[in-house]
């Protein structure tokens, strides 16, 4: 479904990527993972188009993507859940999922939908955003991306900051979506969440693929040591 | 001395419904994209040569012809402007106000060369000829025209679709974009509309004095200072400052010297930026606090 071959990318002058190649099946959960700055943030934000790349291909549903703005590929089927909880803060919770919505062009119904798999945001929808806990943030900023109905949905750290409680649903929530049959591209650091979703891993060091493997591999003394746990 | 005082009011309402007309414009492309368009002043001289063209064939009637057909007329300049030169400039801010000055001073003598020099006169209707009190007409429907707006805006910005989407990009480009968000058509339309308010107001100055090629160069500095002052990106804080900008512009005249007048104008402001910084209103999410 998601095919990544020798992609290299950065920031100006500064490369971070380093040929990275990797791929998602049709519905599998794959979790990227590797220490603070060795370039899983950069790798997604240039599967999104938000960084440009500089050598290599992505293709998403055998199209060739690499060179298509952030929204024609959401227009696709990949669905982004960026880093550190992420909303419209002046926008009330129904208009954030309202706005994405339109954009789509997906039925009303997804709205419902979205709201269906974090059922904590239904009493808060005139809320404005940027007056949620984080953790309900979160949540809407994963319901945001449910809304534009992905076939493909990637995830930055999703329960990075966030309380326990909510960490236990976010988690529930993942998993039900992967057996919905939903493909997940999830960047995680919290080694037993990845362990127990995941359906393969790649570890990621300096901006390089070191490690890839299924999630029983993750016991390893290696994979272990890269992530410093 | 009471009459005087009395007769400022209505000068300084309207300096301050044309100050936020302008600023409302910039609050789109400065406060929320973070574009110095220096070049916005001219769209406020090309809605009023726009009304002072529309003379010939709708005769005094022209204020009311021209405030469509200068929303658009500015509005395309600034789509223009948009799509040719400043969207190579997003997030250099230095570098847009350069380019959007030179382009200031071009469209000044591509009026001069179209219109000549000396300043033109749009002839007021008939019926915006009177007063209430101390209140002339035309400056009273200064003031309608510019609460209209505001309502418009909040309308369009929070009951429609592509207000909604404005105001995602607005707070968040990044996120809109992953979020299958145009952006780029997004600016575009933010463009259009903040250059069409510009133009707007160059018909609502036809009625308050004469036009020239010059004309959005007297207001576009207290503009920018309405929108700093008011909070970026901020339409009641726009409205606010705008207000106060005006009767304090209006008051210090009547009691000095216009020259003297600008210097307390902008002596307050810099006054009020050491106590707040970011302006009357701010943004304030969990996140961001």
């Amino acid at each position: 479904m998601l095919s990544v071959d020798r992609l290299e990318s950065g920031y100006g002058r500064a490369r971070v990527l380093f040929g990275v190649s990797l791929e998602v099946a049709p519905g599998q959960l794959v979790c990227v993972m590797g220490r603070n700055g060795v370039g899983k943030t950069t790798l997604l934000n240039t599967l999104m188009g938000v960084l440009p790349t500089t050598a290599g291909t992505v293709t998403f549903a055998d199209r060739d993507i690499t060179k298509l703005k952030p929204h024609e590929r959401v227009r696709l089927g990949l669905g982004y859940v960026p880093q550190g909880h992420e909303t419209f803060p002046q926008l009330t919770v129904h208009a954030n999922l309202q706005v994405t919505l339109d954009a789509s062009g997906n039925p009303p119904s997804a709205l419902d939908e979205a709201l269906d798999v974090f059922p904590r945001l239904k009493p808060l929808l005139k809320r404005r955003a940027g007056f949620l806990s984080g953790g309900q943030q979160q949540q809407l900023a994963i319901a945001r991306a449910l809304v534009t109905q992905p076939k493909l949905l990637i995830l930055d750290e999703p329960t990075e900051g966030i309380q326990p409680s909510i960490i236990i649903e976010i988690e529930e929530a993942i998993e039900q979506l992967h057996a919905s049959g939903i493909a997940i591209l999830l960047v995680e650091q919290y080694l037993d969440l990845a362990m127990r979703l995941a359906d393969r891993y790649v570890i990621l060091d300096a901006g390089r693929v070191v490690h890839a493997g299924t999630a029983a591999d993750l016991q390893g003394e290696e994979a272990r040591r890269l992530l410093a746990v | 001395m009471v009459e005087g005082f009395l007769n400022q009011l209505p000068i300084g309402l309207s300096i301050g419904a044309v100050l936020l007309l302008i600023a409302l414009g910039l609050t789109f492309t400065f406060g929320q994209m973070g574009v110095i368009n220096m070049a916005h002043g001219e769209f406020i001289m090309a809605g009023a040569y726009t009304a002072f063209l529309l003379q010939d064939f709708a005769g005094r009637s022209a204020v009311l012809v021209a405030l469509p057909v200068a929303f658009v007329v500015a509005g395309l300049m600034g789509l223009l402007l948009e799509r040719l030169a400043i969207r190579h400039f997003y997030g250099r801010p230095l570098d847009t106000l350069l380019l959007t000055w030179g382009v200031s001073l071009v469209l000044q003598q591509v009026a001069r060369d179209l219109f000549g020099a000396p300043n033109v006169q749009v002839l007021s209707p008939t019926w915006l000829q009177g007063a209430i009190g101390p209140m002339p007409y035309n400056r009273l429907f200064i003031l309608a025209l510019a609460v209209g707006s505001v309502v418009a805006i909040w309308l369009y910005m929070n009951r429609s679709a592509q207000g909604r989407r404005m105001q995602a990009v607005m707070q968040n480009r990044q996120l809109a974009a992953t979020s299958g968000i145009n952006t780029g058509r997004v600016d575009q339309r933010t463009f259009f509309i903040g250059s069409g308010l510009a133009g707007i107001a160059g018909v609502a100055l036809t009625l308050i004095g004469p036009v020239g090629p010059t004309l959005g160069t007297y207001y576009i500095v207290d503009a920018f200072l309405v929108v700093v002052a008011g909070g970026l990106g901020q339409l009641r804080g726009a409205v606010i400052a705008a207000a106060a900008l005006g009767l304090l512009n209006s008051y210090a005249e009547f009691w000095t010297n216009a020259s003297l007048a600008k210097v307390i104008v902008f002596a307050a402001i810099i006054a009020f930026l050491q106590f707040r910084p970011q302006g009357l209103f701010v943004l304030r999410s969990r996140a961001l606090t």
